[in-house]
C-alpha cells in the first residue's frame, strides 16, 4: 500500500479512529431506536418527532442475517480497486444493540462459501480506492475469530 | 371501503412483445395504446384521462410519460398523471387512474408505461451525487440489485433448506410457461442444467436466475362499471383492489437501495411485515384471500425472490415455499400457477410498463383468452411487485 494518507471514504457515516474504527449513526432519545445513514433532522419513529437525535457509534459486532458476492464488476459509480475485477463477498449483519441490519463489503480474502447465516462479524477497515491524494478508506465485515457453536443452526 | 366501490372494468388491454430493440421507449408505449384501444373497442377521442408510469432512464421526456403519450397520440386537451414510484409505477398509475373513475372525474381512462433499457446492470443516474443513496450504494459498497437478491436467497438456503436446484426449478418453470406466450423476450425452455451452468453473478444466483433489463410497453383501459354496462359489455375483468403500501416502522428487511434496515431497538413492530402487508392490503380491498386466487403473477426479479413471494401473498406458510415448488402446486395444472406469462424471468424488467404487464396477464387469464398458457377456468388473480425505496404494489382482478 502507498504511504498516501488515509481518509474515510464517507466521514459523515464511518470514522477510521486509528484503534477503533466504527459507523456513526443517530439515536432517537425518547424512542431509544437508531438510525443508520445517522439522521439528524427528525426520528423516523412514527410519533417521536420531538425527539433529541444523539449522534453515537454503533456496534462494531453483529450476527451476519445473509451473504452474497459480486461476481462481476459493478458499473460506475463503484471504483474497482483490482484489475483485474476479483469478486468480493458483502454481508448484512444484524448490531445486537441497535437491532438493525447494516451492508457492508467482506474484507478480501473471505469469499461467500466462508460464511454462515449466524456467525459473528466484526467491524473493520479497508481501502476502498485511491486517488492522487489519500487512501479511501471504507468499513468491512469480517468473521469474528471466536464464533457460536453451530453458528446458523438456530439463527 | 366495501370492495364494490373499489371495482372498475378492463375495457381493453395491450402490451408489445418484449425484447431489446433500442428503439424510443415512445414508440412501445404507443403500440400497447393501440391494442388496447382497439380491444376495448372504442376510439382513442373516448379517452377521458391518461395516466402514465414514468422512467428516469430517458431524460425529459420519460419523467413526463402522462404528456408524452398524449402528445404522440395526438394532443386533444386531456388532463393526464404521471406517476414514479421505480418498479412499482405501473401499480401507481392504474391507481392514478382508478381514483379518477371512482370519484366520478372521468369514465374511461388510459394506463400507458414503456421503457427502453441500456444494456446490463441497472445503474444510477451519472454525475458526483452524494446525497442520493442510490449513488452512493455503487459507490461505496459495490451493491448492484442482484446483490440484495443475493442477499434474500442465501438466507433462504441457510434458514429453509433451500437449493440451489430449487431456484433453478423456478426458471425451469416460468421459461416452460414463457415459452407459450407470444409477448414473452425469452422464448426458450431452459433445463436445470443450462442454469447450473451459467456463471455467477451475485452468490448464489447465476446468470439465468437473474431478470434481465429489457424494452417493452404495456397499456390498459379502465372505465367505470356503468359504462362498460352502456357499452354492453356485462362480464368485463374487474380491478377489484390495489395496493400501494409503503412499510410500517420499523422495516426489518434491508430494501433496495438501502444501507441499513430500520432499528427495531425501541420500537416493535406491530402488525405484519412490509412484505406481508402488500398484497394484504389488496386482498383487503377486495375482501377476497389468498385461497380465493386462481393465479398469481410475481415479481421474480431472482428466481429465489419468487419463493419468497409465494410466503407473503399467504400461499403458504413461511419456510413453506420450496415444497410448494417441488410439489408442482404453482407449476401450469397446479393448485395455483405463478407467473403463467413466464413473469420477469421470461420478460426481463422494463420498469414503468412491468406492473401494468401482470395486470394484463390476469386480463388475458380471467377472460380465457391466454392461448397455451390458459389457467382452466381462473376467476381471481393476484399481481405483486415492489418498487425501490419503499413501494408496495399488488393489483386483485376478478371476473
Amino acid at each position: 500500500m502507498s504511504d498516501k494518507p488515509q481518509v474515510s471514504a464517507r466521514p459523515e457515516w464511518f470514522a477510521i479512529d486509528a484503534n477503533a474504527p466504527h459507523l456513526i449513526g443517530t439515536r432517537c432519545e425518547k424512542s431509544g431506536t437508531f438510525h443508520f445513514p445517522p439522521e439528524y433532522t427528525m426520528s423516523r419513529a412514527p410519533g417521536f418527532a420531538d425527539s433529541e437525535l444523539t449522534e453515537v457509534a454503533l456496534s462494531t459486532t453483529g450476527t451476519l442475517w445473509s451473504y452474497t458476492n459480486a461476481g462481476y464488476a459493478p458499473p460506475e459509480p463503484y471504483i474497482a480497486i483490482t484489475d483485474p475485477f476479483e469478486p468480493f463477498a458483502i454481508a448484512a449483519v444484524e448490531l445486537a444493540d441497535e437491532q438493525m441490519v447494516v451492508l457492508g463489503q467482506v474484507v478480501a480474502g473471505v469469499n461467500a462459501e466462508d460464511l454462515r447465516v449466524g456467525m459473528t462479524m466484526e467491524l473493520t477497515s479497508e481501502p476502498l480506492f485511491e486517488d492522487d491524494d489519500a487512501i479511501h478508506m471504507i468499513w468491512k465485515w469480517k468473521p469474528a475469530a471466536d464464533q457460536p457453536q453451530a453458528a446458523g443452526a438456530d439463527a | 371501503m366495501s370492495s364494490r366501490e373499489t371495482e372498475v372494468a378492463v375495457l381493453g388491454v395491450g402490451m408489445t412483445e418484449w425484447g431489446k430493440w433500442g428503439r424510443p421507449f415512445v414508440e412501445y408505449g404507443v403500440a400497447a395504446i393501440r391494442e388496447a384501444i382497439a380491444d376495448a373497442g372504442i376510439d382513442y377521442s373516448d379517452i377521458q384521462f391518461v395516466a402514465g408510469a414514468a422512467t428516469v432512464r430517458n431524460g425529459y421526456p420519460g419523467y413526463v410519460a402522462g404528456a408524452t403519450f398524449a402528445q404522440a397520440m395526438g394532443w386533444t386537451g386531456l388532463p393526464i398523471s404521471t406517476s414514479y414510484a421505480a418498479c412499482a409505477s405501473g401499480t401507481q398509475a392504474i391507481d392514478s387512474a382508478r381514483a379518477h373513475i371512482l370519484s366520478g372525474m372521468c369514465d374511461v381512462a388510459l394506463v400507458v408505461g414503456a421503457d427502453t433499457t441500456p444494456k446490463g446492470f441497472l445503474a444510477p443516474s451519472k454525475g458526483e451525487r452524494g446525497d442520493d443513496p442510490d449513488w452512493l450504494r455503487f459507490r461505496l459498497l459495490g451493491a448492484t440489485n442482484p446483490t440484495y437478491f443475493g442477499l434474500y436467497a442465501r438466507r433462504r438456503m441457510d434458514l429453509y433448506g433451500a437449493t440451489e436446484a430449487d431456484f433453478a426449478q423456478v426458471k425451469v418453470k416460468n421459461s416452460k410457461m414463457g415459452a407459450l406466450n407470444p409477448r414473452a423476450r425469452y422464448k426458450k425452455e431452459f433445463t436445470e442444467a443450462d442454469v447450473m451452468n451459467s456463471p455467477v453473478v451475485a452468490d448464489p444466483l447465476r446468470l439465468l436466475q437473474i431478470c434481465a433489463t429489457s424494452d417493452g410497453g404495456a397499456a390498459m383501459v379502465l372505465c367505470s362499471k356503468d359504462y362498460a354496462e352502456k357499452k354492453g359489455i356485462t362480464n368485463a375483468v374487474k380491478v377489484r383492489g390495489i395496493s400501494t403500501t409503503t412499510p410500517t416502522f420499523p422495516n426489518q428487511i434491508i430494501e433496495m437501495p438501502n444501507f441499513a434496515t430500520d432499528s427495531a431497538a425501541g420500537v416493535a413492530l406491530v402488525g405484519p411485515s412490509f412484505r406481508d402487508s402488500i398484497a394484504t392490503a389488496a386482498y383487503v380491498e377486495a375482501d377476497l384471500g389468498p385461497d380465493d386466487m386462481d393465479l398469481a403473477e410475481v415479481y421474480d426479479l431472482s428466481s429465489a425472490l419468487e419463493l419468497d413471494w409465494y410466503e407473503n401473498l399467504g400461499l403458504c406458510k413461511e419456510g413453506e415455499a420450496e415444497k410448494m415448488l417441488r410439489d408442482g402446486d404453482t407449476s401450469m395444472g397446479g393448485r395455483i400457477p405463478v407467473n403463467a406469462s413466464g413473469g420477469l424471468g421470461a420478460f426481463g424488467e422494463a420498469v414503468p410498463a412491468q406492473a401494468i404487464a401482470q395486470v394484463c396477464e390476469l386480463t388475458w387469464q380471467l377472460r380465457g383468452q391466454a392461448g397455451d398458457r390458459q389457467v382452466e377456468g381462473a376467476k381471481a388473480g393476484v399481481t405483486v411487485n415492489q418498487g425501490l425505496f419503499g413501494h408496495g404494489s399488488s393489483v386483485v382482478c376478478v371476473r
